[in-house]
């Protein structure tokens, strides 16, 4: 392991030093110690007619342990993670055991200060953001340090330099970068009470990786930038962010010099019991990584979500989730939600709640340039003929009485296959859906809730239904048993049942959750990022513990 | 050997850390309002009265549950024990603008901010949402739950009577 002797010394030295400084204030402050733990593990049953792939070893677990020390202004901790050997749907260079995670951080009123691995957000993080997504088996944690630091109030600097992880090591290009964060209010117009706020922020980023290519001359050092700026007045709150990096050839962008821009904008209004969102976003050659020959779910730089609902309930959660096309998109998205009063006809005793959103993904539009480097050329304002996604849907909860409450959901998709999984040959699904939840109480402590869901569609593997009854038993138990049954398969031979039967107990910090069952293939998507999970048949397990 | 070693660094850090437990002092991080300013976790204040500290986020279906159930007792709660609810969003980038709207829309009556980065769901070490803390007078933690299901509200209300009749809470 290429961490174990430098980790070990790091921590021994830190560690020293936090035992000889801390003790000077032993009587003001407590050292404390808490972390958190989680294993998952998988035993894989043969099951050819869902397409399960065939598991060696068997059992298959993730696991992974943090620690977390504090004592007055010092911190450090690690994070032990092992993949013996790593569970289906995660990256299989997830190999093996090792500490990818250990810091130590000094904090007063004005600074901070951390060495070792940190976790990091410029503004909305267009171009930068380290972040860890342990479902998704995404942790693109910086390794480096990093100063935050405060010389008047409303004013903040960020200073770092830094390597990403991937996986077990490191990822080739260097990262400089800073940001500045103006709360302008606070900053010029101190003791005075505006009615208007002004947030700005501006940051910098550049990745340093050098240039081996026998036949291009690659940038060395790439540069990007960010501007954002937030006016806050009464009920209403604008946002826009941009982002602008210089040419950066990469195995995404299939080698082009181009430039790339980013810019997210949005909007709301709200006032008790009603809000909208209104916003707008367009992504152009905009995938940064810190190793330009990276592909898949690995060494991203920036986050760039979807700018669409994020769905949770199962059927419009997996089967056909959008995920951002880092290098090309237009897209909008508008939210309406409100209360009807209680009391009122169609309010009833708790009043009645109901969302209604838009969104819609088109391609760029793109026309040849003539210098091909440069890739294509494209009207910043003109929005590409090609659909990526649509989702129109309207949500209704009710809550009837002490004992009744229920959610209907009725949605329409349309999801371009080819592009946003990257194949070819499946064209674009046209998908109505209907979710139903009803949850009837019996008394304080049991509870019986019943879904059902709906996906008709001619394309792909057709359609799809979905069940769902959950018994719990407040605060410690529950169990729950689901049917996904793909009734509108054009072969009859996969109109299958993918039927589970799960079971938890929980109890202050801790979770222990069993499952036996078949998996569907699906996409499980957390933010803007998402992983492809195939099928699967067997027991699974999962325990969390927070101390 | 490696983890040996570190917790030959930890051992002796813990020992005069234990004698005096009573329960977690709740870490100071920056957080976000919901109009852009930052706020200091060490604002967190109600006059020696308990506070909920409760993570969730707009796209998390029993957090939500949680917050409407407790909504509705809330001026109950308040009334009887002086107890403060405070709602800490993990949206990120994707979401954050929504979730003013979305408190709006609910009408929630929680000091609510926004922990973009999950800078503070990392310190407190929590694995999934939702989660809840109880804190004391002193501002210590001194229970946390996992997860939602239907009632929780009605066992986390019990410890916040215990806690504001200065008992201990012993579960």
């Amino acid at each position: 392991m290429s961490y174990s002797l430098k980790t070990v010394l790091a921590l021994l030295f830190f560690g020293g030093l936090l035992n000889s400084l801390s003790s000077q204030n032993i009587l003001t402050d407590q050292a404390e110690l808490h972390g958190n733990f989680q294993l998952d593990a998988q035993y894989y049953n043969i099951d050819t007619l869902i397409g399960a792939p065939i598991v060696p070893e068997k059992i298959l677990s993730n696991g992974f342990m943090n620690l977390w020390y504090t004592k007055g202004n010092f911190s450090a901790g690690i994070r032990y993670e092992n993949y013996l050997n790593v569970m289906q749907g995660f990256d299989s260079r997830f190999k093996g055991s090792g500490i990818p995670f250990r810091f130590a951080t000094y904090t007063n009123d004005k600074l901070e200060a951390t060495v070792g691995n940190f976790y990091e957000q410029f503004g909305g993080g267009l171009i930068l953001r380290a972040y860890e997504e342990r479902g998704l088996g995404f942790d693109n944690v910086l390794d480096g340090a990093r100063v935050k630091y405060e010389p008047i109030q409303g004013l903040v600097i960020k200073a770092l330099v830094a390597r990403q992880r991937a996986f077990f090591s490191l990822s080739p290009g260097i990262l400089r970068g800073t940001d500045l964060e103006l709360n302008v209010n606070d900053v010029f117009f101190s003791g005075k009470q505006f009615k208007t706020r002004v947030v700005m922020g501006a940051s910098a980023l550049s990745r340093y990786q050098d240039d081996q290519d026998p036949v291009y001359n690659l940038p060395e050092n790439v540069a990007a930038f960010g501007g954002r700026l937030n006016v806050i007045r009464g009920k209403f709150n604008v946002a826009a962010e941009y982002g602008y990096k210089i040419n950066d050839p990469s195995a995404t962008n299939k080698l082009i010099y181009r430039p790339g821009q980013a810019l997210n904008l949005s909007a709301t209004y709200s006032t008790k019991g009603f809000g909208i969102l209104v916003s707008a976003k367009r992504l152009d050659n905009f995938d940064f990584r810190s190793d330009r020959a990276a592909t898949g779910n690995a060494n991203n730089i920036n986050f760039l979500p979807a700018a669409t609902r994020q769905h949770t309930y199962n059927l419009p959660a997996t089967i056909y989730p959008y995920a951002t096309q880092p290098n090309g998109e237009m897209g909008y998205q508008v939210e309406l939600s409100w209360k009807i009063k209680k009391g009122s006809l169609l309010g009833g005793k708790y009043g009645t709640e109901i969302t209604i959103n838009a969104s819609g993904t088109n391609g760029l539009d793109k026309s040849p340039v003539e210098n091909d480097t440069l890739g294509y050329e494209s009207a910043f304002f003109k929005v590409g003929k090609e659909v990526y996604f649509r989702d129109y849907h309207i949500e209704i909860h009710k809550k009837f009485n002490k004992s009744w409450k229920s959610t209907l959901m009725l949605l329409y998709w349309v999801y371009n296959k080819d592009v946003v999984q990257g194949l070819k040959g499946f064209g674009t699904i046209y998908a109505p859906m209907a979710v139903l939840d009803v949850a009837y109480k019996i008394n304080d402590k049991n509870t019986i809730r019943i879904e059902a869901q709906s996906l008709l569609t001619k394309q792909d593997e057709g359609s799809w239904a979905m069940g769902l009854i959950e018994y719990t038993y407040s605060p410690n138990w529950f169990v729950a048993i689901v049917d996904q049954y793909n009734f509108g398969n054009q072969i009859e031979d996969k109109r299958i049942h993918y039927l589970t039967l799960n079971a938890g107990f929980m109890r202050k910090g801790n979770r222990i959750m069993v499952g036996y069952g078949r998996q569907r293939a699906g996409i499980f998507c957390v933010g803007g990022v998402c992983r492809n999970v195939p099928a699967s048949n067997g027991l699974t397990i999962s325990i969390l513990s927070s101390f | 050997m490696k983890y040996f070693a570190v917790l030959l660094f930890l051992l002796p850090s813990l020992s005069f850390g234990q004698a005096k437990e009573k329960g977690r002092d709740f870490p100071i991080t920056q957080l976000k309002t919901l109009d852009g300013q930052t706020i200091s976790t060490s604002d967190f204040n109600n006059d020696g009265k308990p506070i909920i500290v409760s993570f969730w986020a707009t796209w998390c279906k029993p957090c939500v549950n949680e917050l409407t159930n407790m909504a509705e007792l809330y001026d109950e709660w308040k009334e009887k024990t002086g107890v403060k609810i405070i709602a800490i969003s993990i949206d990120d980038a994707r979401n954050m603008t929504k979730v003013a709207p979305f408190v709006n829309g609910k009408g929630w009556d929680y000091d609510v901010y926004l922990d973009p980065n999950s800078d503070l769901k990392r310190v407190l070490n929590i694995n999934l949402i939702p989660h809840t803390f109880l804190l004391n007078a002193d501002k210590q933690i001194v229970w946390q739950h996992n997860s939602y299901t239907e009632g929780d509200e009605f066992k986390l209300f019990e410890l916040v009577k215990q806690l504001a009749e200065g008992k201990v809470i012993a579960e």
